[in-house]
């Protein structure tokens, strides 16, 4: 039986992370050797939490060695766990850390999903700050990013991650890894007020189902009322096939999510910027994710660099009816939510219906009329998701109703064609 | 044992630093310096070659021409950065000739100075004062110096030099270009560096100067930004640095999206503040978030239409983008950071250089800095009363020079752009560990997790009434820091020994460094 085992990095060009080893003894008590950048600053708090992380995970005897190179405290803890339990230590209890006041926050069915941001699961330095970039959701990812030798020290960080890190009010997701390995993937994350799965590659409307029972059978262990919505990921011919199911397989599904890299590869096309090969996709996503009554995803755009591409793609995704965009980077949250979000001849366009709409309500008429035309429902159905849509980025004042010089306050009956004032 | 007294900022600092009397920190303008400046001795032409050719065979020659004695004085400038051969081949001379005890007063020095640590053990250098980092910092914090250390910003340094507070026996200019007759430039030659400001004061004031080349060109040396009838002796070496770490090829913004989120909160802070307006004028250096600041100005100024009347900084090529697209006026230049700066120094008159007289010197009519609507600028630590630290690191070691950070407080609005905290170091902390900058010129400091300001400027708080930015008081942010590292830092255990002192900018001590380590 292997008695040692590490955890973390180390090295010079590490940062916010750390190495442990624990080595198993069969007596001498606890010896902790411990190098820390930080030493002078917090080398007296980082030997306490060590000390009590070894107390609760029951490691008596045993060697602890630390390179430390400024890692937070969720993430030492993490470290030295998955380090004890590499090297063959069952833990008498997972050493968890108290959970941050600015984790508790809870989501919706429906808020907004414009973006999402990848965070590799095994990195704790992207954590911390990811959040103050605005995105709507924040994905802790335990698949794809993750090499297969770190599967399970990923595991440890997150769950760490999800209980101490504040994401600033983003959607608290994670992407768990496919099959069996993905159910275990739950039992880590889904107790630590994890809004929202990911469950890659689906391409049956059972994945879906095994994916949402074993996270109601987490759910009642632990007592948690609040909903663990999932968001399937479309990556193959048959996933698409399948969207519409997919899309209805549970009442926890928030929307469907289309990944071209896979797609693209299981129907044996090259991915082109002008994106022909996965129209057929992309649309019947679409389509099974609004006939599901859910949101359409669209793919990530993989060019860090290039914001005028990233724009143009969202725009088009958008035009398409898709609601969402993947991210990569933190500097393409801004570029999409901005892309996302109605202009100002929409706004403006939109707030005339609704005020005819409300105009015509109060007055109890039936028929809502703009000047000489008539405004089907459809049309003021859509106004004032634009309306909703441009309150949320604060492209419209809350009082935009007030006041003769406020959008759609005109009553001439025609429409400005240029917006704004 | 240093005989310590507490300064207007409160901090312990000595009345007395290698044996002279030294002045405390008495408030930002309070000190009313007397007298007049320095000056060299008066020379004659009849002691020197009439046909111009002050040309010498090497520099332990020159050195043995100027006099050097035990205890003098050398000075050399930074212009040649971490790719400096210069100075070292200085000092190893003097150390043939078996002189010892000699004070070396560099604008700065470098990782490339290493040498140097041998000559300190060996008594032949005695101390520096100058900016230190790298192995020459450590080796100073660790008290190995037998003097103490003085740290001076640009402008401080120029006043020193010109007040008399330090006297230069022998100047040592390295020179990218020079002709025999002394006059030199930095903006061209096989080791150009753009501009030689830094050396002004020690062409000016030295008892002695030489210049040092290793591209001589036939008199007369055009454009002369050294006077030659300031030099006493001209030396050619083979060559006088390694160009590649002098400037380099490509100057690279920040792909870190953290530090571009603080770049593009603070160039949106300048805008609400009513800053970027035609005419207005920035200081940016070449750090990664200065840099980005600029460039997302540059965009603000684009759609607007606006232009700048000056930019002052370190030149990149983003800087001179911005000059050739005809977004500024003028680039009033105090080193040069990249290929593209010294071409365009050399090309293009909107490119001005300048120098620590122009731009820092307190001691002067005025100066460029105060006239800056906005200047950005780093730090180490920042604290609860906007004090900051730019020289040490938070466990007290010394990591940064001064360069001309506190000169540049005197702008109109001050700015730092920091991180909140490094790894899990924190960057606002309850009291700076070297205070150089006193919090009354500190205006705002921009983190990525809220923007600060100066509860003392009341108009900018009033002008930012309402704003979408995301404005909070100091220390909200350093609680959420403190949180996220797992408490507050604790602080250095802080030797008896003083081995390095602050000088502001009025040549007053505003802090000092203690020994750490061994």
């Amino acid at each position: 039986m292997t008695r040692i085992g590490e955890a973390g990095k180390r090295g010079p060009s590490v940062r916010s992370d750390c190495w442990i080893q624990v080595e198993l003894q069969d007596s001498g008590g606890l010896e902790l050797d411990l190098k820390s950048k930080v030493t002078i600053m917090y080398g007296d708090r980082i030997e306490g939490l060590l000390r009590e992380g070894c107390e609760v995970l029951g490691l008596v005897d045993a060697k602890v060695s630390v390179e430390d190179q400024g890692a937070l405290p969720f993430t030492l803890a993490a470290r030295l766990e998955t380090a004890a339990r590499r090297a063959g230590h069952t833990p008498a209890a997972d050493f968890l850390l108290p959970a941050g006041d600015a984790t508790t926050y809870t989501s919706e069915f429906g808020r907004l999903r414009r973006s999402r941001l990848y965070l590799p699961g095994n990195e704790p330095k992207f954590y911390v700050n990811a959040g103050l970039h605005g995105p709507d959701g924040i994905i802790l990812d335990l698949e794809d990013s993750v090499a297969p030798a770190e599967k399970d020290a990923a595991r440890c960080l997150v769950r760490n991650a999800l209980r101490a890190v504040n994401f600033y009010g983003a959607e608290r997701m994670v992407r768990i890894n496919q099959g069996e390995r993905g159910l275990e993937d739950l039992d880590w994350v889904v107790p630590h007020n994890l809004h929202l799965v990911l469950i890659p590659k689906v391409e049956s409307p059972e994945e879906v189902v095994a994916v949402d029972r074993r996270i109601a059978a987490i759910k009642q262990q632990h007592g948690l009322e609040t909903p663990v919505y999932v968001m399937p990921i479309i990556e193959s011919a048959l996933g698409a096939w399948r969207a519409y199911e997919i899309g209805v397989a549970s009442p926890n599904v928030v929307g469907l999510a289309i990944g071209l890299e896979d797609y693209t590869a299981d129907i044996g096309a090259q991915r082109t910027n002008a994106g022909t090969e996965s129209f057929w996709a992309r649309a019947q996503v679409l389509n099974g994710a609004r006939a599901a009554g859910v949101q359409p995803i669209d793919t990530v755009f993989s060019d860090v660099t290039d914001m005028d591409g990233l724009r143009d793609s969202v725009l088009e995704a958008k035009s398409l009816g898709f609601v969402g965009k993947g991210c990569i980077h933190p500097r393409q949250i801004q570029v999409v939510h901005e892309a996302f979000a109605p202009d100002p001849v929409e706004i403006d366009k939109a707030c005339h219906i609704v005020r005819a709409f409300e105009d015509a309500e109060s007055r109890g008429l039936g028929v809502v009329s703009l000047g000489s035309k008539m405004i089907d429902a459809p049309v003021v159905k859509r106004a004032l998701a634009t309306v909703d849509a441009a309150l949320k980025v604060g492209r419209l004042e809350p009082d935009w109703r007030d006041g003769a010089d406020k959008p759609g306050a005109r009553r001439s009956g025609l429409l400005n064609e240029k917006g704004g004032e | 044992m240093t005989k310590l007294v507490k300064n207007a900022v409160g901090r312990d600092v000595p009345v007395e630093i290698n044996g002279e009397a030294a002045v405390p920190f008495q408030g930002v303008g309070k000190f009313v310096p007397t007298g007049r400046k320095a000056a060299p001795p008066i020379r004659s032409c009849a002691d020197y070659p009439s046909d111009g050719n002050k040309i010498v065979d090497s520099i332990k020659q020159a050195l043995v021409n100027a006099g050097l004695r035990d205890g003098m004085t050398i000075s050399t400038h930074h212009h040649l950065r971490n790719g400096d051969f210069v100075a070292n081949a200085v000092f190893a001379a003097a150390a043939e000739l078996g002189v010892k005890g000699l004070r070396w007063f560099p604008s700065a020095s470098f990782p490339i100075h290493e040498p140097q640590i041998a000559l300190m053990e060996a008594g032949v250098i005695s101390h520096i004062e100058g900016s230190m980092n790298g192995p020459l910092g450590d080796y100073c914090t660790r008290g190995r110096m037998k003097g103490m250390a003085i740290l001076r910003s640009h402008g401080g340094r120029y006043q020193a030099v010109q007040d008399g507070e330090v006297h230069i026996d022998i100047a040592v200019i390295a020179a990218p270009t020079a002709d025999p007759f002394g006059n030199a430039t930095g903006d061209r030659g096989p080791t150009a560096c753009g501009l030689l400001g830094f050396a002004l004061a020690d062409s000016e004031y030295a008892d002695h100067v030489i210049a040092v080349t290793d591209n001589l060109v036939p008199f007369p040396c055009i454009p002369w930004q050294i006077q030659g009838n300031n030099v006493d002796q001209v030396v050619v070496m083979d060559s006088i640095g390694d160009a590649s770490k002098i400037v380099s090829g490509t100057t690279q913004i920040t792909k870190s999206p953290d530090r571009l989120l603080i770049a593009e909160l603070t160039a949106r802070f300048c805008d609400e503040a009513g800053i970027v307006q035609d005419g207005f004028s920035f200081q940016a250096g070449a750090g990664g978030t200065a840099l980005s600041f600029a460039l997302f100005l540059r965009d603000m100024m684009r759609e607007r239409n606006i232009k700048a009347r000056f930019v002052r900084g370190g030149s990149t090529q983003y800087l001179v983008d911005m000059l050739e697209e005809g977004l500024t006026d003028y680039i009033l230049d105090g080193q040069t950071f990249d290929l593209e700066g010294v071409r365009s120094m050399r090309e293009n008159p909107g490119h001005q250089n300048t120098s620590p007289f122009t731009s820092y010197n307190w001691h002067g009519k005025g100066n460029f800095a105060s006239m800056l609507d906005a200047v950005v600028l780093g730090a180490t630590e920042v604290d609860l009363g906007f004090n900051a630290n730019v020289v040490t690191h938070s466990d007290g070691r010394l990591l940064h020079g001064i360069g001309g950070w506190m000169n540049c407080l005197a702008s109109k609005c001050t700015i730092l752009p920091i991180p909140s905290f490094r790894d899990r170091i924190p960057v606002i902390v309850d009291d700076v560990t070297t205070l150089c900058g006193p919090g009354e010129l500190i205006d705002v400091i921009v983190t990525e997790r809220g923007i600060a300001i100066n509860p003392q400027r009341r108009d900018l708080k009033e002008q930012l009434r309402g704003s979408s930015l995301p404005i909070r008081p100091l220390a909200d942010i350093k609680n959420e820091v403190d949180e996220i590292c797992g408490g507050a830092a604790a602080k250095p255990d802080l030797g008896e020994k003083v081995v390095a002192a602050i000088k502001w900018v009025d040549g007053t001590v505003i802090d000092c460094v203690r020994q750490v380590g061994q």
